[in-house]
Parts: C-alpha cells; sequence; structure tokens
C-alpha cells in the first residue's frame, strides 16, 4: 500500500482554499482517505444500533427513515451533558489560531481539517436548530440544514481527526477538537455509521480481552515463545505468571505488544525487567488489552471494556496495577478510569515493592506507568544498566500525543532513555512535548486502507524525525504507544527511511544487565551487538545529546 | 460574500439612525429605549448563557495538560501547565485571561521545499488581540467617570496616563489609537490572509464593524464634532436612576456612538463574544491535572453492559485448562 501510495504519484500539499464556500458540504470519497464500515457481525455482537452493510462511496446510506431526528434528539442529549460540547461550540472566534496545528491540515491542506472547520460542522447545525441568532438568521449566523449531504461530510471528517488535542493547546479558549469529534462520532454511532477499524478491535477486546482477538490458549503459547525467545538471547529463564490470584501487582500492556513487531521487542523488555526485580506480578487472559478501542467509538463502549481492568484486579486480589507503554490506553486510565469504574477501593495505595516509593499521584485509580516505575527503580540504583548495548541506536522520543496532552507524563521516558542508551537527540521543540505532532493514525484510522490519510497525517512527525535524521544520524524513533510502535514503521518508510521504531522498554531491556545472564551477542531484535560505534555525537551538535546520569 | 453583507449591514444601521434621528427626530427612542432594551437584553441573555453553561455537568476529566505532571518527587512538575493545585489552575486562568498565553506560543507553518517543513514564532495575532482587549477595557473603564459621582481617582489617574501623549499630540488617547491600529489589523488579516478569509463568518466581519464604528465614532466626537460632556454625563445620571430624558448638546454621533455600543451590548449574548465569559468555565483549562488521585464523579453515570469474567471463562474453559491456565470453575 505504501509503495502504492508513492509510485503513482508523490503526495502534494496546497494550502489554497477552494473557491467554494465551505458551508456547501461536498465529500469526495477518494480510495486511500477514508476506512472501511464498521461489519455487522461486530456491531451486533456490542449491540450497537443500526448495523448494516453500506460503503461510503455508496449513495445511499441505508439510514433509518427517522435518522435526522435521531441526530437531533442525541444532539440535545449531549448538549444537556456536556458542558464542553455545549460551550466549545458556543465561544470560538475563529481567530484561526488552531489552523496549522492539525496534522491532518498540514499534510493534506483541506481546509476542513482545520481545527476551526471541522468543528463548525457540527457548530453549523447546532446554530441551525439550537440557537435563537441561527435559528432567525440562518446562513448569514452560520447556520446550515442538516442533510444527508452534511452526515457524509461529519463521517469523512470526524473520522479525519485523531483526537489528538493538539489545536486545544493553542486554542486560547482551550477548546478541543478531541471533544468535538468524540461528540460527533456517537452521534454518527446513534445510525451505525462507523469504522471496522474501531468497532471490531472494541468487539474482539469485548469478547477476548484484547482487541486483536487472541484467546487465553494463544496468549499462553505467545508468552511461552517469548520465554524461549528470551532464554536464547540472555541464557535466562524468565518466568511469566498469567492469571494468577494472589500476585502483588496486576500488569496490563497493550495487546499488539505481545502480537505485532516491533512491539515484541518491547514485551521481552517488560519480561526482562520484571523477572530481574523479582516483581510479583501477573498477566491476565481476560483484561489482556490496555488500548480500549471503545474511546474512540463512545464514552459508553469505552466504560464497558474499560471495565476489565478493575473487575479482573478485583477477582485476582492484586493490590495494584501496573499498565505498560501505550498511548490512548493512559489517557483512558489518567482521566476517565477512575470516573468510569472506580473507586478502586478493593486495591492498595500503589507503593514499589523494590523501592519503596509510594506512587502518590495514583492513590485513587491505584494504577501506575510503567514509565514511572521503571524511573524510580533507576533513580534508586536498582537495575545494573549497561547503554553501550544500545550503540547501534541513535535515539529520538517521540511524545505519544494522549501521554503527553492527556497525563503529561514527558519526563519520565526521557530519563529513563537517557540511562539506557548513550546517544539522545530530541526533535524540534514545536515537534515534541505538549506540541507533539501525532502518528496521523490514531483514534481508530490506522488501518491500511486510509494510507494516504494516515501518511498525510504523519507527514510533521516524519518531517521532525528527518530533521534529527539529517542532524545528528538518529535511526531510532522510540515511542510509548503501541499504535505509534504499528503506524510510523510505513509512515517513516515512507517520508525518512532508514529509521526504526521501538518501544523504551526494548532499549531498557537491551541495557539490563541480568544477573547469572550470558555474554549477549545480540539485541532484542537478534541482530549483533556493535560495541564499534563511537557514542561520541558528530559535530555540530550540542543540547540533547546523551548526557549520562552520574549513577548509572 | 460574508463580507460585503456585514459591510451593507452596517450602512443600513448608520442609516437608520440617520433617518431616525434628522429626519424623524426619534430622540427618546435612541436615547432611551433602544438602550434600556440593550442593557435588559444583554443581561438576561448573558445570565441564560451562562447558566445553560453551568447547567451541562463536566462528565469528565479533561484538562489539556501543557506541562510536565506531579509524579516523582524528583522529577520537576510544571504546576501552571499541568497544575496539581488549585492555585496552580488560578495562574494558568489568570495568564490565559489577562495576557492570552495560549496565542502567545502561535507559530506558523510553511512548506519551503516540496517537503520541508518550517516553524516560524508568530506573535502579531497575540499582539493585535492583546492590543484591542487592552484597550478596550481601558477605553470602558475611562468611560466610568460618566456613571460613578465624584469620578473615582483610579478613573482619573488612568485618563490621565492614557492622554500623557497631550503634549504632542492635542486630547488624543493612546487608547483610542491602539485600538483603531488593533481593529484594522483584526479586519485586515481575516480579508487577506486566504485561510482566515475563508473560515470568518458574516458575524465574525459584522462584530468588528460594530466595534470599529463606536471607536470611530468616539474619536471623531473627541476630535471634531464635540458634545457637550456635562450633558452627556446628566444624561447617564438620569438614566441610572430611571428618570430619563433625551440629552442635550449632543449632536448626530452622539447618536451613532450610541446606537453602535447599544447593538453591541444586545448581540454580545447572542454571539461569540460570549467567549468572555466561557473561558472561565472551559473544562480544559480550568481543571488541575491530578484524576489519577481525585475522582471525579459523572452526575449521569449509568450502568453499561459487561462481559464478565464467567462469560468469558464460559467460553474459553476447556482450552484454557489444557494449556494449564488457572481456571474458576474446575
Amino acid at each position: 500500500m505504501v509503495e502504492e501510495v508513492s509510485k503513482e504519484k508523490p503526495l502534494t500539499i496546497d494550502y489554497t482554499p477552494p473557491l467554494k464556500s465551505w458551508m456547501e458540504p461536498a465529500v469526495e470519497f477518494r480510495k486511500g482517505t477514508y476506512g472501511y464500515p464498521a461489519a455487522p457481525k461486530h456491531e451486533k455482537y456490542l449491540d450497537l444500533p443500526n448495523p448494516g452493510v453500506w460503503q461510503p462511496t455508496d449513495k445511499d446510506w441505508k439510514l433509518p427513515e427517522n435518522w435526522k431526528e435521531i441526530i437531533l434528539r442525541g444532539m440535545k442529549d449531549r448538549l444537556g451533558r456536556y458542558r464542553s460540547f455545549r460551550l466549545f461550540l458556543d465561544i470560538c472566534v475563529r481567530c484561526g489560531a488552531c489552523a496549522d496545528k492539525c496534522h491532518f491540515f498540514i499534510g493534506s491542506g483541506d481546509p476542513k481539517n482545520m481545527p476551526v472547520l471541522r468543528t463548525e460542522l457540527l457548530r453549523s447545525i447546532y446554530r441551525r436548530y439550537f440557537t435563537f441568532s441561527g435559528k432567525v438568521f440562518g446562513k448569514l449566523a452560520g447556520a446550515r440544514e442538516l442533510t444527508e449531504d452534511v452526515l457524509k461530510e461529519w463521517f469523512y471528517y470526524f473520522f479525519q481527526c485523531t483526537e489528538c488535542r493538539r489545536c486545544s493547546v493553542f486554542c486560547p479558549y482551550g477548546i478541543d477538537t478531541c471533544e468535538m469529534t468524540m461528540m460527533a462520532r456517537e452521534l454518527l454511532n446513534l445510525l451505525g455509521l462507523n469504522i471496522n477499524w474501531i468497532v471490531e478491535p472494541a468487539s474482539n477486546s469485548y469478547r477476548t480481552g484484547n482487541h486483536l482477538g487472541i484467546p487465553p490458549h494463544a496468549f499462553k503459547s505467545t508468552v511461552d515463545f517469548a520465554i524461549d525467545e528470551i532464554k536464547e538471547i540472555t541464557g535466562i529463564q524468565v518466568e511469566v505468571p498469567i492469571n494468577r490470584k494472589g500476585a502483588e501487582i496486576l500488569f496490563i500492556a497493550p495487546s499488539a505488544d505481545y502480537f505485532a513487531s516491533p512491539h515484541w521487542y518491547t514485551f521481552l523488555g517488560y519480561l526482562l525487567l520484571f523477572h530481574e526485580i523479582g516483581l510479583d506480578y501477573t498477566w491476565s487472559t481476560y483484561a489482556s488489552e490496555g488500548g480500549n478501542f471503545g474511546f474512540f467509538h463512545s464514552a459508553d463502549l469505552a466504560k464497558r471494556l474499560n471495565a476489565k481492568i478493575y473487575s479482573e484486579a478485583k477477582r485476582l486480589g492484586v493490590k495494584w496495577i501496573l499498565g505498560g507503554e501505550c498511548g490512548h490506553m493512559w489517557r483512558v486510565i489518567h482521566q476517565y478510569m477512575g470516573t468510569f469504574n472506580g473507586p478502586a477501593d478493593f486495591l492498595e495505595k500503589p507503593v514499589s515493592p523494590i523501592t519503596g516509593t509510594h506512587f502518590e499521584n495514583a492513590n485513587s485509580t491505584k494504577m501506575v506507568h510503567l514509565c514511572e516505575f521503571t524511573a524510580d527503580l533507576i533513580k534508586n540504583n536498582k537495575l545494573k544498566l549497561d547503554p553501550s548495548r544500545n550503540n547501534k541506536w541513535k535515539v529520538t522520543y517521540h511524545d505519544s500525543c494522549n501521554i503527553s496532552r492527556g497525563v503529561g507524563l514527558l519526563e519520565e521516558p526521557r530519563y529513563i532513555l537517557r540511562n539506557v542508551c548513550n546517544e539522545f537527540y530530541e526533535m524540534p521543540e514545536n515537534t515534541i512535548r505538549e506540541r507533539t505532532f501525532c502518528c496521523g493514525s490514531g483514534a481508530g484510522l490506522g488501518s491500511d486502507e486510509n494510507m494516504e490519510m494516515r501518511l498525510r497525517g504523519g507527514f510533521p512527525r516524519a518531517n521532525a524525525v528527518k530533521y534529527v535524521k539529517e542532524q545528528y544520524g538518529v535511526n531510532l524513533l522510540t515511542c510509548i504507544c503501541a499504535i505509534d510502535r504499528a503506524t510510523l514503521p510505513p509512515l517513516l518508510e515512507y517520508w525518512v527511511p532508514g529509521v526504526e521504531v521501538a518501544g523504551v522498554h526494548e532499549l531498557v531491556g537491551n541495557a539490563l544487565v541480568l544477573k547469572g545472564e550470558k555474554e549477549r551477542t545480540t539485541n532484542l531484535r537478534g541482530e549483533p551487538l556493535n560495541s564499534f560505534i563511537s557514542p561520541s555525537p558528530p559535530a555540530g551538535s550540542g543540547e540533547g545529546e546523551g548526557e549520562r546520569q552520574d549513577h548509572v | 460574500m460574508g463580507l460585503w453583507y456585514s459591510i451593507s449591514g452596517i450602512f443600513l444601521l448608520i442609516f437608520f439612525v440617520v433617518i431616525g434621528i434628522e429626519g424623524i427626530g426619534l430622540y427618546s427612542l435612541f436615547a432611551i429605549f433602544i438602550p434600556y432594551m440593550a442593557v435588559l437584553l444583554f443581561v438576561i441573555g448573558f445570565i441564560y448563557r451562562v447558566l445553560k453553561w453551568a447547567s451541562s455537568p463536566v462528565p469528565f476529566y479533561i484538562p489539556t495538560v501543557c506541562g510536565q505532571q506531579k509524579s516523582l518527587p524528583w522529577i520537576k512538575a510544571d504546576n501552571i501547565d499541568s497544575p496539581s493545585t488549585t492555585g496552580g489552575v488560578v495562574k494558568r486562568l489568570a495568564l490565559e485571561i489577562l495576557l492570552f498565553r495560549s496565542l502567545l506560543k502561535n507559530e506558523k507553518v510553511e512548506i519551503d521545499a516540496p517537503h520541508r517543513l518550517l516553524f516560524r514564532t508568530s506573535v502579531l495575532l497575540w499582539l493585535g488581540a492583546m492590543a484591542f482587549h487592552w484597550s478596550f477595557l481601558i477605553i470602558i473603564l475611562r468611560h466610568l467617570r460618566f456613571f460613578l459621582e465624584p469620578v473615582p481617582s483610579v478613573v482619573v489617574i488612568l485618563q490621565r496616563v492614557d492622554s500623557i501623549f497631550q503634549n504632542l499630540l492635542p486630547i488624543l488617547y493612546i487608547s483610542d489609537l491602539v485600538i483603531v491600529i488593533a481593529l484594522a489589523y483584526l479586519f485586515l488579516r481575516r480579508v487577506i490572509y486566504p485561510q482566515v478569509k475563508y473560515i470568518s463568518l458574516p458575524s465574525d466581519y459584522f462584530v468588528l464593524l460594530t466595534i470599529a464604528g463606536i471607536a470611530l465614532s468616539g474619536v471623531l466626537m473627541r476630535l471634531i464634532f464635540k458634545v457637550d460632556l456635562v450633558q452627556v454625563k446628566e444624561w447617564v445620571m438620569a438614566m441610572l436612576s430611571f428618570r430619563p430624558m433625551p440629552p442635550k448638546g449632543v449632536n448626530l454621533l452622539f447618536y451613532i456612538h450610541l446606537f453602535f455600543v447599544s447593538l453591541l451590548i444586545a448581540y454580545f449574548p447572542l454571539s461569540k463574544l460570549m467567549h468572555m465569559p466561557g473561558i472561565f468555565l472551559s473544562p480544559t483549562k480550568n481543571l488541575k491535572n491530578m484524576s489519577r488521585n481525585d475522582r471525579h464523579i459523572n452526575p449521569w453515570d449509568h450502568p453499561v453492559k459487561v462481559h464478565t469474567y464467567e462469560e468469558y471463562e464460559e467460553e474459553f474453559r476447556e482450552p484454557m485448562k489444557e494449556v494449564g491456565l488457572p481456571v474458576e470453575k474446575g
């Protein structure tokens, strides 16, 4: 698919707005720029409304007869339930500060990808049916009639927003397009209009516990496979407890970590780390997914999937929960889980059994991020690390949207990276931390049929990677998000060939010196350890070079 | 197109005042009835809109985090951009409301080679917005001298400072100069920048033109077509004590000024101008980033259907047993 896009024609970007006013709805469903609709089988499994077979390119979308009434009722209901919805529809002044902050706008030039116009698509309907000025002045007040064409436009553009919240950082009122997209998707769902890359993973998570649909016995065999691989690389036999009652900690990671590549090496990193510190923990097959595809669908479905985490923690009788490297998973855990399915009063306040550190920021949800946990281990000198084992890599770090703008977990992974590798370079400031650019494939948009839009949306991120590649010779982009690990490799292959993608704990696993291990000849990827690369940075690099922490 | 609608609308309204005052002599309508109605609409509309927002709950905890969270004690947390205390939230909001901090972050993205992005700091919008809002505020505060007797010394001092250039340019207020320039910029960017033009609605131009009408009529009254300010104050005091009478010693320009002010405040609650109270309620800005520590309650939370462990084990019990995974029911 990637090659198809590049061979046919290089993607062109033109920022000139069209002559036609945005108020006239018109969408062209061009191959490569939209996701396929949800399969009715999965919609039915989740009891979602109006399952049906249709294609966005069809003229007839098989809407229920009273679709307009359903949408308007749904809007009214949500205006009463979400302050964000009503407020953000009301107070935008169209200053345009958000316009060139959206990666989809930067990569496509389509003005309806400016966050302000994306929301105007909804706002114009809100004005027409819910405000005095819209009812009286109509088009002059920016109001539009709700038609099937408007609905099609919603489908196209609200499944062309990755809910990354970058626009919200630059908006003087904090208007968050993510909230608007969530509302629009909830409304579309009422008519059964959703994409399969959201509904199928959600349905899989509901049934098997993880979005890939891996049943428990297959989970067991994949873990066994990892154990063998670790034995081969390190000579160490690790133990991986599954569904073990009475463990102190329940560990939950995104399922791609134990099934996809390059996630797999991060998974090996987890297992090595937990083995080395002798953690009393367990995996769960019932709650074998940290990610929450329901979150891209509706608050209710997000809650239904999220419920498994606490319910499994209760069944297994653990004291607290540790979570792996995933992006939106962490927004849900940090900002929603306590509200959705708390209070977690059956758990204990999280304390690291190794260092005794009390994770005070997680007193209520009782769930700690693995990067917080590992950073604390390193700070307390509990790990023996040999960063030279990562000398093959010149590393940069991609802040995942939800981790940065949802959680504010910025320094922990950087601290870990500086301790496990010798060369670490930051991308330009406009593209990291709270200003980080999305991979372009989050919030359920990571399907192959959407490849052109993904490449466009990921362009700003790739561009920043290209910069550090040219400047410092960076050849590894690290991240703590499973969707990133899945979607950044094809993105970089298209825009910046020669840069690989890895999770932070893959590098931890490489650097970690295990008690009694054999001399390592390969990294976790099975590539020979190359200790001949000099760790000194090329001339001209100053800031951001791999500074080592004193206590390593 | 929206631009021409707005411009013709504004001229139509000016024409309306000219006919009303010069032609028919409806002094009471323009000096008493319309201002009273405008204030009434403003107060009722403003309260209604704010209560409407307040009546919708904040079901989930959604601050936009822009700095390091408070986690491990040795990692320096950012208490403004990722506030962990109420004080931090107050600072964050205050910086936003008083200094438009988010706009200060603004940057412009350009493509300089076919596939190479450039980021340029762009503070022009911030500068324009600051200049406009602050000069507007100072002008409103200066007008308090018409509403208060005796005039508070703060207002007098403000007026003196604002007219500090008097020796150079007679009777020119700095704030007047600034607001006219700022309005011109804010207007021109909507006309010149293709993207901003594309997103602009008729109402966006209309608000700017209305305020420009107020500012220009005010400046002209001060510089050229003078009115008797003592009489104006008497009229205001009479209005405030609900014994209204049309002002004496004023001219047409005064009525145009007054009409546009009335128009603006009556239109305020119906329009995007409600961003003024709205920012205070914005859930992405006014919440602490402590959601793993303080549990937030959703008032409309309701039970949802879940797939229980029992149902799960029911489906997978046999294969689980085969590979030696523990099960609840042997």
